[in-house]
């Protein structure tokens, strides 16, 4: 293919994926930007094939057959996981990106030899070093999301040191490869950046954990426009540029929606004490009620504002949830959502699951604008959500979600958890509201409770 | 290319990633950053690149897998990032 013409689609691809963060960032075009993305990432892979620097026919079956197979792994996983697990999917996609990214980088310098220029072994290094951490943290992320590994933060003795070790060792061994050269410590390199990457992540628990992902897929991006740089890919360094700053940007915006800064996401947890439970809690008396009461309560309230959480989507209960708001509007009591901006398991996660089902936009508000008017409510129904509104974030200092943002419920008249047992949320740690005289305990699955609250509510 | 067209390139970049995302709703969070995250899956370009050069059984092994798990990175992420977004059709209509 003529290099001009080659080039000239490669603007094109790159183009369309800026068109695609733009769509991507308003509700109207978002769908239409994700597929001008995938429309242009299409273009772009069709069109290597033709790329004037490679020697026709090489691999090519090869390639077309690891890309058919990845393929036939990647979109059945897209297409059949859970709307709850979908944030452990993104991370495991990310990281696979990394580590792709981490290998074509080995293989360029490979290939290169002696003959790499400073900047190429430089961005070579810095492919292997933050794709590989990227490969390693996000695969740590997938199994806390995935709940195959604890939850909590995992702090060992003297693991300040050996993480500051690791990434000693790791930058030493950066500068032994622009150094020398050759293979052996390149591949130490990747090593102990894995290594690092485990022990990054390691420590970071809870709610933190979609922080880290955002920030690993900034990374990401930055490893693909350093590998750009290598292969002399305008396309792979404009769009891993672009991944990069955005990504660098939403992780900001997705700390500050849960007020901590970036720095003390990432590093809190090297300088904190595990937290002792809070044992004297566990003995105490909850005040725990039937379906009915709990729709005898609804059923009598001017307003309710129900605070939908992560079991709220274990349970798929979103379309029972609406049923149940249905039938109060029915009855004339005003009925809202209060939403976390970090409820359930990633940002957004809660207004993607409620608009599945067809809960009205107009109902979903946010938390600085629900705050105010929980003094006006009678009744708070929280489903499956324990983190977002757990009082102990304003009230005790040192606590892993302390200085986070939460949703005022204990302002209300009444409060209604809608639980599975007492075990406390994703950032393990006791809930006082719970104990609270105006707090009703509902146990079970949340779509078993709600669908029993609906049939009382019917026959009231 | 000459370092400094890259450096202009890359500087630019940096700028329009922040520009488009700066106004982005709580909301689209989550889809934004898959959608992103699909994005670098363009690194498939690049596996392919090596792996069309690659000479040695190692090379060829190691850019291989690479084309493999960037293509479940991008193929997957465009796929999944539309799920989510599917949800939220229709909601225009009615506003």
């Amino acid at each position: 293919m003529n290099s001009n013409l080659y080039a000239l689609i490669g603007l094109g691809v790159a183009v369309s994926f800026i068109m695609a963060l733009k769509g991507l960032s308003a509700p109207k075009t978002a769908r239409r930007g994700n597929l001008i993305g995938a429309f242009g990432a299409t273009v772009a892979t069709v069109i290597v094939f033709f790329d004037p620097s490679i020697e026709e026919g090489h691999n090519t079956l090869l390639i077309i057959g690891a890309i058919a197979f990845g393929v036939i792994v990647g979109v059945p996983a897209a297409r059949r996981i859970q709307m709850t697990q979908m944030p452990q999917l993104v991370a495991l996609f990310n990281g696979v990106g990394g580590g792709a990214a981490a290998l074509v980088a080995i293989v360029e310098y490979l290939n290169l030899g002696e003959s790499a220029s400073f900047g190429e072994v430089l961005a070579t290094v810095f492919t292997v070093l933050v794709g590989s951490v990227s490969f390693s943290g996000s695969v740590i992320t997938f199994l806390k999301l995935q709940e195959l590994m604890t939850t909590r933060p995992v702090v060992f003795p003297g693991g300040r040191f050996v993480i500051a070790a690791t990434l000693a060792g790791a930058l030493g061994t950066s500068g032994w490869v622009i150094a020398s050269g050759g293979t052996t410590p390149l591949l130490i390199l990747a090593g102990l950046s894995l290594l690092f990457g485990v022990l990054f992540v390691l420590p970071v628990g809870g709610a933190d954990v979609p922080i880290v992902i955002s920030l690993l897929n900034a990374f990401t991006g930055l490893t693909v426009a350093a590998s750009g740089y290598v292969l002399q890919s305008t396309l792979l360094i404009v769009a891993g540029t672009l991944v990069g700053a955005s990504g660098t940007i939403l992780t900001r915006k997705m700390a500050e929606a849960m007020g901590r800064s970036l720095f003390g996401t990432l590093f809190g947890a090297f300088t904190a004490k595990p937290q002792a439970a809070a044992g004297a809690g566990e003995a105490r008396p909850v005040k725990s009620g039937s379906p009915d009461d709990v729709a005898i309560l609804l059923n009598y309230a001017q307003r309710v504002v129900i605070v939908p959480g992560f079991g709220l989507a274990v349970a798929q209960a979103q379309h029972t949830v609406r049923e149940l708001a249905d039938l109060l509007a029915a009855k004339g009591v005003e009925v809202a959502y209060g939403i976390h901006p970090v409820a359930g398991r990633m940002p957004g996660h809660m207004n993607v699951l409620l608009a599945e089902a067809n809960v009205p936009y107009e109902q979903l508000v946010e938390m600085e604008e629900i705050n105010p008017t929980f003094p006006q409510t009678d009744v708070v129904l929280v489903v499956g959500a324990n983190d977002v509104v757990n009082p102990a974030a304003k009230t005790t200092p040192g606590c892993p979600i302390y200085g986070m943002p939460i949703l005022d419920v204990s302002e209300a008249g009444n409060v209604i958890f809608l639980k599975r047992s007492m075990r406390p949320g994703f950032a393990g740690i006791e809930n006082d509201l719970l104990y609270d005289a105006k707090t009703t305990l509902l146990f079970g699955d949340a779509k078993d409770s709600l669908t029993k609250v609906v049939s009382a509510l019917k026959n009231l | 290319m000459t370092t400094m067209a890259i450096l202009t390139i890359f500087l630019l970049s940096v700028f329009v990633g922040f520009e488009v995302v700066s106004k982005v709703s709580t909301t689209l969070h989550t889809p934004l950053m898959s959608g992103a995250n699909a994005i670098h899956g363009i690194i498939l370009v690049g596996a392919i690149l090596v792996a069309a050069e690659a000479k040695s059984t190692l090379e060829t092994t190691l850019a291989i897998l690479a084309v493999v798990l960037a293509t479940i990175n991008m193929v997957g992420g465009f796929v999944v990032t539309d799920r989510m977004l599917e949800m939220f059709k229709g909601k225009g209509g009615k506003k």
